[in-house]
């Protein structure tokens, strides 16, 4: 039994970090179709689509391994969850057709069908992203469960919580993806990113707060969690630090800095996804579900754990190298001839 | 709205839908990375130079086709969760790390080389360039590996225990890994992609050579791909044969409705060549049967008895008139893609094969074929399992999710909407770039080197991948 709870516990932090990987790179990809339409420029939304083009399909493979990983490690939180979930979940999917084809179909086009595609890859991407946040803000305030399965009705994810968390998640995305133009552009666009991070950057503090403060009047084991004695030794340096963070991220574009915008951005990320593991933990369907009770098998979890430890650091290597080969600045008509 | 329908039929419609639309992409993406392999790989062998603009010009539509693979697959990731969450909560524990290997093992696999393959070559240097290929059709075929063991688990499940919680887990992961029916699915799978993929190629090529026989791009394409016609369509035949003994062995009341055979036969069943499978009434209208081949065909032997669907209770028969015409129609196909093999070889021998314009015509109308038998084999196989998800295991009815029929129709309808606006420009782009024939000097999908130079994108001035 000891065994079966770490590899459960092992498998929570598996699922996260990959949950996390996929924020990560794919939250910048979505945060540049949200800012599409204030890149009117085509010139502009040609550097902004290649920036990412090469490695589009590879961030949101990491989607695919946090709802195929999720499946195999706990079924069961996958089986109350995903019904739980279903309109932002549907709208999300769609959301990602669209933004996905978008990528290709964009150079495909006729001249006189210009742009056709840019308006699914805006919205595509702010569907995707505000799915994103609703269902993060859904799970939080927990659902319904009778059984082994959703008790709920189609819409109960539908709250004020669950839009905030929504929008101030695509406001995030929408600061990722501002600071990555400041990271891999020039000129003109470069200057709008800046005014844009920072325009985003007070937006996303505004955001993390008022989620932060919303949180513990979801459920009394919240307000448990981050306020009793002594938990709170552990979890006072989250907001400290994120406090910290912000004041790097605003030196770093006051000084007009080239990378560091982008890397404390996700850092506030990081600090933010930790709040919500300390929120959640151990539950993984909150009120209802622990990791252990969602837990498959050991021996499937066993299986899939040598894969993992292989794999995982292998796809990390390959998927730099990608990066790597792709590195630097993004000129517009570069390799024109 | 809706309030009347029935829930598990909506969701039963979502899944068939999104996964017909889904398995197109693949079945060609397959195909497609391993010829792209081949191309390159005969281009750096020989340096001639029409390998490399064939290899860029199938790129570009290889791109599309991949994109389109993507995100309809991201869609099928998760309607396992959101339609199917009593079949995932029973089965993930079992079918759950092999989708989970299939993520780790190819989707990362295709995904983190492709970027590379469509805009790395001036950046990596040609071996580099080959080796991320490589990766991309690899990955495509492990990808095939992992899901069509999943599939076939389904269909045939072995290796497994019933725990507590009304889960299926693991007994024994080789067991359930190589269950009996997966290497006949995964080599019949595999063979139809190439097969797809190769008759979209010569059909491609025919259609340049009717306008100017003599192209060097259309010409390569077209030889190559009748090539594999000519080899690979016997092949598969043989193989589907197999197939079908593996299914009349492990589930035989799948061939029952392929095969029409409501009653039992004690010597010897014909073969129902036509007809019209009712359900209702237990038997095959305005049959056109051959006597006792269908004893022939599938025990080897004239006389052997073959029990019908009359041993089997009615609640456990499958759709049988769907299964029947979709089993009729792939194995049509089939036999219209030997036809088309063959006769290129008569044409080749012949010294015609460029210039026939019967075969080339021919070659031209069996585009889709190689879509069209995937599609009504997939229906024969899956409508085949029907009513059970799990055979013979766990029933459809149980496996979905507790929602709304509101809910699933709402779904539906959008996925439809969307699926055919957005899948269908995609084909219409698709489309756009093999009506133009492949040329000197062909550019890939980053058109901004001498070997893959400007011009497919509209805008002069800007070129994608062109970073630093």
């Amino acid at each position: 039994m000891t065994a079966a709870i770490d590899i459960a516990t092992v498998w929570a932090f598996i699922i996260a970090f990959a949950v996390f990987v996929y924020v990560v790179m794919d939250g910048f990809d979505l945060g540049l179709g949200i800012l599409f339409p204030l890149f009117p420029r085509k010139s502009d939304r040609d550097v902004i689509m290649n920036s990412v083009a090469p490695v589009w399909d590879g961030n949101e493979t990491w989607l695919v391994l946090g709802g195929g990983g999720l499946m195999a490690a706990f079924p069961l939180a996958y089986a109350v969850l995903m019904p739980a979930l279903y309109t932002p979940m549907i709208a999300m999917l769609i959301g990602l057709v669209f933004r996905g084809v978008a990528f290709e179909f964009r150079w495909r086009t006729r001249p006189s069908e210009r742009n056709r595609w840019d308006i699914p890859f805006f919205a595509g991407s702010l569907v995707a992203a505000l799915a994103q946040g609703i269902a993060l803000g859904a799970i939080l305030q927990g659902v319904h469960v009778e059984g082994r399965q959703y008790a709920g009705g189609w819409w109960d994810w539908l709250t004020p919580f669950s839009i905030l968390t929504g929008i101030a998640l695509a406001i995030g995305y929408a600061l990722l993806g501002a600071t990555w133009l400041v990271m891999k552009t020039e000129g003109e666009l470069r200057d709008k990113a800046y005014h844009l991070s920072w325009f985003l950057l007070f937006a996303m503090i505004g955001a993390i707060g008022a989620v932060s403060i919303a949180t513990p009047f979801l459920h009394i084991q919240y307000t448990e969690r981050w306020f009793s004695w002594p938990n709170i030794i552990l979890t006072a340096p989250v907001p400290i630090a994120v406090a910290a963070v912000t004041v790097l991220l605003l030196r770093s574009l006051a000084r007009k800095w080239d990378y560091q915008p982008f890397f404390l951005t996700l850092t506030l990320f990081a600090l933010s996804y930790a709040g919500l593991g300390i929120s959640m933990w151990p539950y993984i369907v909150p009120q209802s579900i622990t990791i252990w009770q969602a837990a498959s098998p050991e021996n499937s979890q066993i299986f899939m754990l040598f894969g993992v430890a292989v794999l995982i650091p292998l796809i990390l290597g390959y998927t730099a190298w990608s990066y790597y080969v792709f590195r630097g600045k993004v000129k517009a008509g570069s390799g024109y001839h | 709205m809706f309030e009347g329908w029935d829930a598990v039929v909506l969701a039963r419609a979502q899944f068939a839908f999104t996964m017909s639309f889904h398995i197109v992409f693949p079945a060609f993406s397959i195909g497609l990375a391993s010829y792209l392999a081949v191309l390159e790989g005969l281009w750096l062998w020989t340096g001639r130079e029409v390998f490399v603009n064939l290899f860029n010009y199938w790129l570009k539509i290889f791109a599309v086709a991949f994109g389109m693979g993507v995100v309809s697959g991201i869609v099928m990731s998760y309607q396992f969760g959101t339609n199917w969450s009593a079949f995932s909560d029973k089965t993930g524990p079992v079918i759950g790390p092999l989708m989970a290997y299939e993520v780790l093992t190819a989707f990362f696999l295709e995904a983190g080389f492709l970027g590379v393959m469509l805009f790395g070559l001036e950046r990596v240097g040609h071996r580099l360039h080959f080796f991320a290929t490589l990766m991309v059709a690899v990955g495509t075929l492990i990808s095939a590996f992992w899901i069509l063991s999943a599939n076939s688990w389904m269909q045939t499940p072995t290796g497994y225990a019933i725990n507590a919680d009304g889960q299926f887990i693991a007994a024994d992961w080789f067991k359930v890994i190589f269950n009996p029916s997966f290497p006949y699915r995964l080599v019949h799978m595999v063979l139809a992609a190439y097969l797809t993929t190769a008759l979209v190629v010569g059909a491609v090529g025919a259609y340049h050579l009717l306008r100017d026989p003599h192209l060097a791009g259309p010409r390569v394409m077209f030889s190559m791909a009748m090539w594999m016609a000519t080899l690979v369509a016997p092949i598969q035949i043989f193989a589907g044969d197999q197939h079908g003994l593996n299914t009349l062995e492990h589930q035989p009341v799948k061939i029952m409705a392929m095969e029409g055979h409501f009653q039992s036969h004690k010597d010897g069943a014909p073969l129902i060549l036509f007809g019209w499978p009712d359900q209702a009434a237990g038997k095959v209208k305005y049959a056109i049967e051959v006597p006792k081949l269908g004893s022939l065909v599938l025990k080897h032997s004239l006389d052997a008895p073959m029990a019908g669907l009359d041993t089997v209770p009615r609640e456990n028969w499958p759709p049988v008139a769907i299964t029947f015409w979709s089993f009729r129609i792939m194995v049509g196909m089939g036999l219209l893609m030997l036809g088309l093999g063959l006769f290129s070889l008569w044409a080749r021998w012949r010294g015609t094969l460029y210039d026939s314009r019967l075969l080339l015509t021919f070659a031209l109308m069996m585009a889709p074929s190689g879509f069209i038998a995937v599609l009504a084999g997939w229906i024969t196989t899956e409508t085949g399992r029907q009513p059970f998800t799990v055979y013979g295991l766990l029933r459809t009815v149980d496996s979905a999710s507790p929602l709304a029929a509101p809910a699933v129709a709402s779904s539906l309808i959008a996925f439809i909407i969307v699926y055919f606006a957005v899948f269908g420009a995609g084909v219409v782009y698709m489309l756009r770039l093999m009506a133009a024939p492949p040329h000197h000097g062909e550019q890939g999908p980053s058109g901004n080197t001498p070997t893959r130079a400007a011009g497919i994108t509209p805008a002069a001035g800007t070129t994608r991948g062109a970073a630093s």
